[in-house]
C-alpha cells in the first residue's frame, strides 16, 4: 500500500489550506457561486438534493484499516454514521455540512487521504482491478503504475480545466476487471514475446448519454513512455475537445468526430515532442513505486489446510455457497481473496455503516494484513486470507450481515444513489434495487441463473453503469413521472458490449415483473450451462421483447 | 479588412478595449499597467498600447504599440511561434475561467518554442487559477476587476510541492526523489 512521504503529505496539507481559504472567501461572499463551483468540485464537494455530498478518493481502490477507521469516525462526527462506496472505488458522504468540509479534509489528510479531483472537469481517481497483485491471471501488478499516474495527474497545472471529466482505468491481468474499454483512457499492461512490459492505450470509451466502446490508440507503448504519452493524449483533448456543449465534451465525442486515425496522428505528433522528455519513466522510479506494494509476509499454509477447506466445502452447503460466489482464487496456494457483500435489502447497494466500517477494519487487521480493496461493483475485498481462516472469517462476516453469498449473481446489483440523493437523477434507483432483491432472494434460483450483472442508473449520466449490465435499468423522466427503460446484453469485461433497449419504458412497480419475464425467457431458452449473456447473444433481443410486451 | 484607425468608431464600440485595474508581473503587482486588450478583430483600438487579435496584429506588425492576443482556440504552429519569438509580450485569452486551453498554449509557447518574452493571461483571470497559470509559463496576469490583488499575491504560490514537470520545474518529483534533491 502506498505510504506518503513528506512531499505527498505537504501537498495534501497545502491543498487543505488552499480549500479552507476558498471556503472562507465563499462563505464571506467574496467568492461567487459560479467561481466557487469548480473549486469545490475538484475537492469532492457537490451540492446535492438534500445536502452537500463529499466524495473521498480511494486511489485505485486500496484502503488501509486505519484509514477505514478514520472514515468511520468522520461519518459519525460529521455525517449520519454511514458512507456509500461508488462504482469508481470512492467513498461518498451524503450529509456533511458544507462549512465542515475543510475540517473533514484536514482529518483525512492525517490518514493520508484526500478528495482531490474526485469531481470536476479534470483527471479523476484512477481505477483498477480489485484483485491487483494477487490475481492468478496477472501479468503485471497495476498498482505501482496507478500510483505513478495518480501523482502525474494530481494538481496537473495544464489539465485542471478540461472540457469535461476524464477517467483512467488500468488492468494488468488477462481478464479485464477494470472495465478499461468504457473509460476515457483505458490501459492494459502486457508483455511481448521478449518479456518486455508494454502498455496498450485505449481512448474514447465511456457511458453517459452517448455510450461508446474505446478504440486502440497504441498497441505497444514501452512502459518508459507512459506518462509522456498520457500527457499527449490529454493535451490533444484539452485543445480540441468540444467546449460548446457539455453533452458533447467527453473525449469519446472527439475521438468519434476525428476518427481514431486522426486522433492518433495528433497524439503522436504531440508525443514526438514530449517523448524522452523529463517525464520519461526509468527503472529506478518504477522500482521505487513498486517498493510500496511488497508481497505481504504470508505464513506457509499446510497442504492439509487446503484439503480441510475443500472438505468443508463439500460438507457445509452454506459455506460452499459463500466460497463459490464470494471467494476468489489467489496466486499463492493456500490463500484466497474474500469479497464482502455490501448488497443487502436493508441498505442501498454500496452503503456501509460506521460500525460496520470499524468491524471490517478489525477483520482486515486480523485476517488480511490490514488492507482492503473497494470494487467497482461496490463491494469490499480482503485480498490475502489463508484458507484455514476462511471459515472463521465467514462466521464473523455473517454476524455483520456481510456474508451474503451472492457476489456476481443477480442480487449483486450495481446502483447509483439515484433520486433519493442525487440532484442530477431523473428517478430513484435504490428502491428499484431493493424491490428486485426482495423479488429474487431465493438463493437456489439465483445460483441457477449463474453470473448475472444487473446495473441501475437513475439518469443517463450512467453512474450505475446500466449500459454494460447484462440487464440494465435506466430511470427516465417523462413529464415529471418516473419511468424505467430496460436494456439487455451489456457487458463490461473483455468482450465488451452495450445493452440494447427492450422497448418502451415501464412503471416503477412493474420493473420486477419485467425482469422476471426476461429471466423466464433465458431459463426456457438456455442451453445447458449457458450464461445469460451467451443465450442473449445467440437468440437476440426478439424473444425477450415478445415475452415482455406480450398482450 | 483591418488596420484602418479611421474607420467609424461605432464598430469599435461594440467591443470596447479592456483595461484592468490590477496586473501581476513576475510575482508582484505591476507598477506599469498601460496595455489594454482589444477583442475587435477588424478595427484597431484608439487606446494604446494594446493587445489585438492575432490576425489584426499580423497586418500591423510594424506598430510597436501593438502586441498579439492569442484566443484560446489558436493553433500554435512552428511558423506562428517564429513570428512571435522576437516580441517582448504576447497575451493569451481566457474567455471563461473554465476554458483550459490557454494553459496548453502557454506551455507550448514556453517549452516547445522557447518563447522568452512576457506571456500575459487576460480575460476571465481569477485568483484561484494563478498558481496553475504560473506553472504553465504565464509571468503576467491581468486580474478580472472584481478580484482582490491581495488575494492574488497570497495565492500565487499556494503549493511548495509538485509532482509533474512544468515550465518552472524540469525534473519530475519521481526523479528528484531518486537523487534526494527533494
Amino acid at each position: 500500500m502506498y505510504r506518503y512521504d513528506i512531499h505527498d503529505q505537504t501537498l495534501v496539507d497545502e491543498r487543505v489550506a488552499q480549500f479552507r481559504d476558498q471556503m472562507d472567501r465563499y462563505l464571506a461572499g467574496r467568492l461567487g457561486e459560479e467561481e466557487f463551483r469548480p473549486l469545490r468540485l475538484q475537492n469532492g464537494l457537490y451540492i446535492q438534493r438534500h445536502a452537500p455530498m463529499l466524495r473521498i478518493a480511494i486511489p485505485y481502490g486500496m484502503l488501509a484499516s486505519y484509514q477505514l477507521r478514520a472514515l468511520a469516525d468522520i461519518t459519525r462526527r460529521y455525517d449520519r454514521g454511514y458512507g456509500h462506496f461508488t462504482t469508481r472505488q470512492n467513498l461518498q458522504l451524503n450529509w456533511p455540512a458544507q462549512e465542515d468540509v475543510p475540517d473533514i479534509l484536514a482529518e483525512l489528510a492525517t490518514v493520508q487521504m484526500h478528495a482531490i479531483q474526485t469531481s470536476g472537469n479534470c483527471i479523476r481517481n484512477t481505477t483498477s482491478d480489485q484483485f491487483a497483485g494477487i490475481a492468478k491471471d496477472e501479468v503485471e501488478d497495476p498498482r505501482p503504475w496507478c500510483e505513478l499516474i495518480r501523482q502525474w495527474s494530481t494538481l496537473h497545472p495544464e489539465f485542471a480545466y478540461l472540457p469535461r471529466k476524464f477517467k483512467i482505468a488500468v488492468t494488468g491481468a488477462a481478464a479485464d476487471r477494470a472495465a478499461i474499454q468504457v473509460h476515457d483512457i483505458g490501459l492494459r499492461l502486457w508483455r511481448n514475446d521478449e518479456g518486455e512490459l508494454r502498455v496498450k492505450v485505449l481512448a474514447g470509451g465511456g457511458l453517459g448519454r452517448t455510450p461508446m466502446i474505446a478504440e486502440v490508440v497504441r498497441e505497444d507503448l514501452p512502459w518508459q513512455h507512459l506518462l509522456t504519452y498520457l500527457e499527449a493524449c490529454v493535451r490533444v483533448y484539452n485543445q480540441f475537445g468540444r467546449r460548446d456543449n457539455k453533452f458533447k465534451a467527453r473525449i469519446k465525442i472527439l475521438v468519434k468526430a476525428l476518427g481514431i486515425e486522426e486522433y492518433r496522428r495528433r497524439v503522436d505528433e504531440e508525443w514526438a515532442h514530449l517523448k524522452d522528455g523529463p517525464q520519461t519513466l526509468n527503472q529506478a522510479a518504477v522500482e521505487a513505486a513498486k517498493r510500496h506494494f511488497p508481497e505481504p509476509e504470508r505464513r506457509p499454509v499446510a497442504e492439509s489446510a487446503v484439503t480441510d477447506f475443500e472438505r468443508l466445502r463439500t460438507e457445509n452447503r452454506s459455506f460452499a455457497r459463500f466460497v463459490t460466489n464470494n471467494v476468489t482464487d489467489h496466486k499463492v496456494p493456500g490463500y484466497k481473496a474474500v469479497t464482502l457483500s455490501l448488497k443487502r435489502r436493508e441498505h442501498a447497494p454500496g452503503d456501509v455503516t460506521a460500525d460496520q466500517m470499524d468491524a471490517v477494519a478489525d477483520l482486515a487487521d486480523r485476517y488480511s494484513f490490514s488492507e482492503l480493496r473497494v470494487t467497482h461493483e461496490q463491494n469490499l475485498v480482503l485480498s490475502d486470507v489463508p484458507v484455514d481462516e476462511i471459515e472463521a472469517l465467514w462466521n464473523e462476516l455473517d454476524a455483520l450481515g456481510m456474508a451474503n453469498p451472492t457476489v456476481g449473481t443477480l442480487n449483486d446489483i450495481i446502483c447509483c444513489p439515484g433520486g433519493d440523493y442525487c440532484s442530477l437523477a431523473n428517478a430513484v434507483s435504490i428502491p428499484i434495487a431493493q424491490s428486485l432483491q426482495e423479488r429474487f432472494e431465493d438463493l437456489d434460483f439465483l445460483y441457477d441463473l449463474g453470473p448475472l450483472d444487473l446495473n441501475i442508473s437513475g439518469c443517463m449520466n450512467a453512474c450505475g453503469h446500466h449500459h454494460v449490465g447484462h440487464i440494465g435499468i435506466l430511470g427516465v423522466d417523462k413529464k415529471g413521472e418516473e419511468f424505467y427503460q430496460i436494456s439487455i446484453g451489456g457487458n463490461a469485461t473483455d468482450d465488451v458490449s452495450l445493452g440494447k433497449i427492450l422497448g418502451p419504458s415501464f412503471f416503477r412497480q412493474d420493473v420486477p415483473d419485467v425482469v422476471e419475464k426476461v429471466l423466464q425467457v433465458y431459463v426456457a431458452e438456455r442451453h445447458e450451462d449457458e450464461h445469460f449473456l451467451d443465450t442473449y447473444r445467440r437468440i437476440g433481443l426478439k424473444p425477450f421483447k415478445e415475452r415482455v410486451y406480450a398482450k | 479588412m483591418p488596420s484602418n484607425v479611421d474607420t467609424p468608431t461605432d464598430q469599435a464600440l461594440a467591443h470596447p478595449p479592456v483595461h484592468v485595474n490590477h496586473l501581476l508581473i513576475n510575482g508582484g503587482l505591476a507598477v506599469e499597467n498601460a496595455w489594454c486588450v482589444s477583442y475587435d478583430v477588424d478595427v484597431l483600438p484608439e487606446q494604446r498600447p494594446a493587445f489585438v487579435p492575432l490576425a489584426l496584429w499580423q497586418v500591423n506588425k510594424q506598430d510597436e504599440e501593438l502586441a498579439p492576443l492569442l484566443l484560446s482556440d489558436t493553433e500554435l504552429t512552428a511558423e506562428l511561434a517564429a513570428d512571435l519569438a522576437p516580441l517582448p509580450a504576447v497575451s493569451i485569452d481566457f474567455p471563461s475561467f473554465t476554458d483550459g486551453r490557454g494553459y496548453s498554449l502557454a506551455r507550448l509557447l514556453r517549452e516547445r518554442f522557447g518563447y522568452a518574452g512576457e506571456v500575459r493571461a487576460v480575460g476571465d483571470v481569477l485568483v484561484d487559477q494563478l498558481d496553475y497559470m504560473r506553472r504553465c509559463g504565464f509571468n503576467a496576469m491581468a486580474l478580472r476587476d472584481d478580484q482582490d490583488p491581495a488575494d492574488a499575491l497570497r495565492l500565487l504560490n499556494s503549493f511548495s510541492v509538485r509532482y509533474q514537470t512544468d515550465v518552472e520545474e524540469r525534473q519530475a518529483l519521481f526523479e528528484r526523489r531518486l537523487t534526494n534533491r527533494g
